[in-house]
């Protein structure tokens, strides 16, 4: 019997504690609709959170939802994955999350390609502990909340992302669901490491990168907002690498790096990067454990019946044996 | 029936070959059939810095390494100048007889007080400063000297073996060092052929050349000093043992306990845990469970998935997904690497996820002493992190214990779903010795309230569901039914956050539940281990790898009338109070021994019980205990009363 599963089937009763009009919301309905059209069964589905107003997201999500630690959300997920790499793994997170305190696991993520899709929610500031400024607030922007202008400058996920090796890599924006759907299933359908970076507005703390900012209601042509956010694939950008040769894919990053410092009048969304010719993590695994797919960690016997061991080290022990 | 311990020394500079001339001489000893112990000791450091390996070969049990040395063995200025002074009157001292004109105050990799320290006693014995004058002042204290042209006895096996390259024939210095060895001590030389190649594997020249160079050694000190070495031990029934480190004991340990997944980040002395897993991957499995559908899949193999992480957080929370996941999973680490899983410790304890770290306590505090001993990290093993959760501590006292202790370590974890920090040190990672061959098949592995499906007609499940015992039963992803949350937050049955004051009342009570339960059911026959003489008017209490000397020490000063029993604490965490409490009141004296400064065992053991130790053995200058220092230790503590020892001995 197969039941078709909706986006309902992703829902839980937890109530949402998010502030009115977060970008969140957007993003949440995004994954949630995402995993409703791939039709994977929600215990086959581990979404694990870092800590902040986003490290809420999977407990309003029905599938296994981890809520780790702050920064920490990668970790815990490619072990997941390792151990049973049949999962669909989804890794969520706040920008102060992922780029500031978690990205030390976020640049060596990218050199594993592990086949797991991370979406950072990208609001510019720390939206849980009360504003303060994220890693990717520009230099002599003064959200609400903070006492002075940010003095330091932003970093660029996209390109770190790039430079780190991530083989997916794509930005979205949490207003547009549909769009940010397209993506989060190319992200899970990828088959490595998919870094999807979500532009969120934070009505609360964020007065500056706003939704009606990112509308462009401040510019108003002809009786109509300017809209600075536009679609990569509107204007022919093709970010996927179309073989294995070397060359092509470092134009190919190149590329992806040089439009990821595109901003301000006009931002970018889309695909920036797509590379399948780099080997998961997982298929590498294989080279010194043949059937790794099958026998993974998660998923060996490990005793008898009766709770016997039953591995033999009869042949290891020969080299201590005197 | 007493037995012989003889004890030998080998040193040189870092990258000379000093590990695998050690290792073929205790393995050639241990072939002949005797029983061997043997300790590494070295700096920070890749090549120049000085080495030593000390061993202890016996006809009996041997546990620990001695301070007093019978044989040592060098070819370099550098060993003879720093060790001669621990070689005992009647002992000997192989040395390169071209070398004894050199002054010392040209040995660069001395440090300045060990220098001047030597200088001092030179100039009260009022001799020179060259490394003859060591030796001279040495043999006035009854010390064989042993000459060895090293540089003839290269260039005779060079026309041997036509080998005509300096630096190739430079190679074999250290065998002309162990053939000597144990020519002086009377080992048959065919057992170092066989060592040799344990050694060497499949580098048949190179096994041929050093058999070669061994018997040229062989032959010039029967020619020059035919039975002249006093000390001779000979074995007695010779039965099937392992040689084998502390590192590749847990690792094994692991793979036979179901580890199947593990992380690392690599740090001393750690890492050589994880090398040795990642080597031996791919494993094989019995065929005599057929019946199990989930055995027949593995078509006769197992395997073990090993990351290097990028750091150790990465390593502990990475351990908790996989475990999540449902693989029996593990990191090893050592102090440093240990301070930074603090977080990800706590949030497997808030979310009861069976996790095990290996710790190999190092000198700390910070990096302190990287490569060398002691037993720093009792309290914070036990209370490090932030909050309260369970976790239970298991100290090893031996490789042979540390090897059955790993599958205990994981069936903690898995029973009362939680942390389990099984703690070792460096003195137990790096020594070597021979132990009875592992036996598997007395492990048993428990896996717990782990279920593999959910019916759904018992209700909803729920991962944290309020229990008698306080633990819940456990699916993994990819459960069908089976879905929970976790949140390092405090939460509800299900999973999901919570700040209501009773429902955190009631988790926090769930969760530490589990360690009364793991308190009242853990025999104490596991958590303690009572060795020595029951009997006796004093105990001794201690924990970890100081174990040998301590078991080394009381047998040898029963023979001086002098009698212990010795309590070994192996689960620190639930501590065995009650057990302790009865024990302690029927010694007059309680010693305890310990590795750091402030006696850590010490204040836990008054903490939980209200006993104050009569008398504490302490030692933290990075070197395990030597049998001798616990010897003398307890005979300062009994016949002179002083409550508080240090010990200070190691080179
Ligand atoms: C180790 C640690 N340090 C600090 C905090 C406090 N803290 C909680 S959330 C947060 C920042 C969240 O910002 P971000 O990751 O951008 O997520 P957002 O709330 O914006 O979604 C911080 C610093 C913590 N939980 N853990
Ligand atoms: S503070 Fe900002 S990010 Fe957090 S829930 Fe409110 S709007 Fe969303
Ligand atoms: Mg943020």
């Amino acid at each position: 019997m197969t039941v078709r599963l909706s986006v309902v089937s992703y829902r839980t009763p937890v109530h949402n504690d998010w502030c009115p009009g977060c970008g969140d919301f957007g993003i949440l309905s995004s994954v949630q609709m995402a995993l409703a059209d791939l039709q994977i069964p929600p215990h086959q589905v581990a979404v694990f959170s870092g800590i902040g107003c986003s490290g809420k997201t999977p407990h309003y999500i029905n599938a296994f939802g981890i809520h780790t630690l702050h920064g920490r959300v990668l970790p815990f997920a490619l072990g997941a994955k390792l151990a049973n790499p049949s999962l669909t793994v989804l890794a969520v997170g706040g920008d102060g999350d992922g780029l500031g305190i978690g990205a030390g696991h976020f640049v060596n993520t990218g050199r594993r390609n592990v086949d797991i899709t991370y979406i950072v929610f990208d609001n510019g500031v720390y939206g849980l502990t009360k504003g303060q400024a994220s890693p990717t607030l520009a230099r002599g922007l003064k959200t609400k909340s903070l006492p002075k202008p940010n003095i330091n400058d932003a970093i660029n996920p996209i390109a770190i992302a790039v430079a780190a090796g991530y083989t997916f890599i794509a930005r979205g924006y949490a207003y547009d669901t549909k769009h940010l759907k397209e993506l989060i299933k190319m992200g899970i359908q990828h088959r490595g490491s998919a870094f999807i970076n979500v532009l969120q507005p934070c009505p609360t703390y964020n007065d500056i990168t706003t939704k009606e900012w990112y509308a462009g209601e401040d510019r108003v042509v002809e009786g109509k907002p300017l809209p600075r956010i536009y679609k990569l694939e509107d204007e022919g950008y093709d970010g996927e690498v179309k073989s294995a040769d070397f060359d092509e894919m470092n134009a190919k990053k190149i590329q992806a790096i040089t439009k990821s410092f595109e901003w301000g009048d006009r931002i970018p969304v889309g695909v920036f990067y797509r590379n399948n010719f780099i080997p998961s993590y997982e298929d590498r695994i294989t080279e010194n454990i043949k059937d790794y797919y099958s026998n993974p960690p998660a998923k060996q016997a490990i005793a008898s019946a009766d709770g016997r061991t039953i591995v033999s080290i009869d042949d290891i022990l020969k080299e201590f044996l005197v | 029936m007493g037995s012989t311990k003889i004890s030998w020394m080998i040193g040189g500079a870092q990258g000379t070959g000093v590990d695998s001339s050690a290792n073929v001489f205790s393995r050639a000893a241990a072939i002949y059939g005797l029983n061997v112990f043997g300790k590494r000791e070295y700096y920070s450091n890749i090549k120049g810095e000085h080495s030593y390996f000390s061993v202890v070969i016996s006809d009996g049990p041997v546990r620990s390494t001695m301070d007093e040395v019978h044989l040592l063995a060098t070819f370099d200025s550098e060993t003879v100048v720093r060790h001669a002074w621990e070689v005992m009157g009647g002992g000997g001292i192989i040395y390169d007889s071209m070398a004894v004109n050199e002054k010392i105050t040209s040995i660069p990799t001395l440090e300045k007080p060990v220098l001047e320290r030597i200088q001092m006693r030179l100039s009260r014995e009022g001799v020179g400063e060259t490394v003859g004058d060591v030796l001279e002042v040495a043999r006035r204290g009854g010390v064989r000297l042993y000459p060895i042209p090293y540089m003839e006895l290269l260039k005779k096996v060079g026309e041997l073996t036509g080998e005509q390259q300096l630096s190739a024939l430079s190679r074999m210095t250290n065998t002309i060092a162990v053939g000597v060895s144990l020519s002086l001590l009377s080992i048959p030389m065919n057992h170092l052929e066989t060592a040799l190649s344990q050694v060497f594997r499949a580098k048949a020249k190179v096994v041929k050349s050093n058999v070669l160079a061994a018997e040229v050694a062989s032959e010039y000190v029967k020619n020059h000093f035919a039975s002249d070495f006093p000390y001779r031990v000979e074995p007695r029934a010779k039965t099937k043992k392992l040689f084998i480190s502390g590192t590749s004991a847990v690792a094994l340990g692991k793979i036979v306990a179901g580890c199947r997944f593990q992380t690392y980040y690599p740090i001393t002395p750690a890492s050589d845990e994880s090398v040795y897993l990642e080597d031996h991957q791919v494993f094989d499995i019995y065929h005599e469970y057929p019946h199990l559908k989930e055995v027949e899949e593995l078509n006769g193999h197992g395997s073990i998935v090993v990351v290097q992480t990028e750091d150790e957080i990465a390593a502990i929370n990475m351990v908790s997904g996989a475990a999540l996941a449902g693989a029996r999973a593990s990191t090893a680490t050592s102090g440093p690497g240990f301070d930074l899983m603090a977080e990800g410790l706590g949030w497997a304890g808030m979310n009861e996820v069976p996790v095990v770290v290996t710790l190999y306590q190092r000198g700390g505090p910070s990096t302190g002493l990287p490569t060398r001993h002691e037993q720093g990290e009792l309290l914070f093993s036990i209370f490090g992190g932030h909050g309260e959760f369970p976790r239970l501590v298991l100290a090893s006292g031996d490789i042979e214990e540390a090897f059955y202790d790993v599958a205990r370590a994981f069936n903690y974890a898995e029973r009362y779903q939680t942390p389990v920090v099984h703690i070792l040190d460096k003195a137990l990672a790096n020594s070597n010795m021979t132990v009875d061959v592992f036996d598997p098949s007395k492990i048993r592995i428990d896996r717990g309230k782990l279920i593999t499906s959910w019916d759904t007609s018992l209700g909803t499940y729920k991962r944290f569901k309020f229990t008698e015992d306080g633990i819940s039963y456990r699916t993994v992803f990819g459960t069908e039914n089976g879905i929970f949350w976790n949140t390092g937050d405090e939460h509800d049955e299900l999973g999901h956050i919570t700040e209501e004051p009773s429902l955190r009342d009631r988790m926090m009570e769930k969760r530490m539940k589990k360690l009364e339960i793991a308190d009242a059911e853990i025999p104490d026959s596991e958590r303690v281990i009572l060795h020595g003489d029951y009997d006796a008017p004093y105990l001794i209490l201690s924990w970890g790898s100081t174990k040998g000397a301590i078991i080394d020490a009381i047998e040898y000063l029963a023979s001086e009338g002098l009698r212990f029993a010795f309590a070994q604490v192996k689960l620190v965490n639930p501590f065995p109070t009650r057990f302790l409490q009865n024990l302690m009141t029927q010694y007059r004296k309680l010693i305890v021994v310990e590795q750091n400064f402030t006696g850590q065992f010490a204040l836990l053991l008054r903490a939980k019980t209200g006993v104050q130790a009569d008398h504490l053995i302490v030692k933290y200058n990075g070197r395990p205990f030597s049998f001798s220092e616990i010897r003398d230790g307890l005979k300062e503590a009994v016949i002179h009363g002083s409550p508080r020892i240090v010990k200070r001995s190691g080179g």
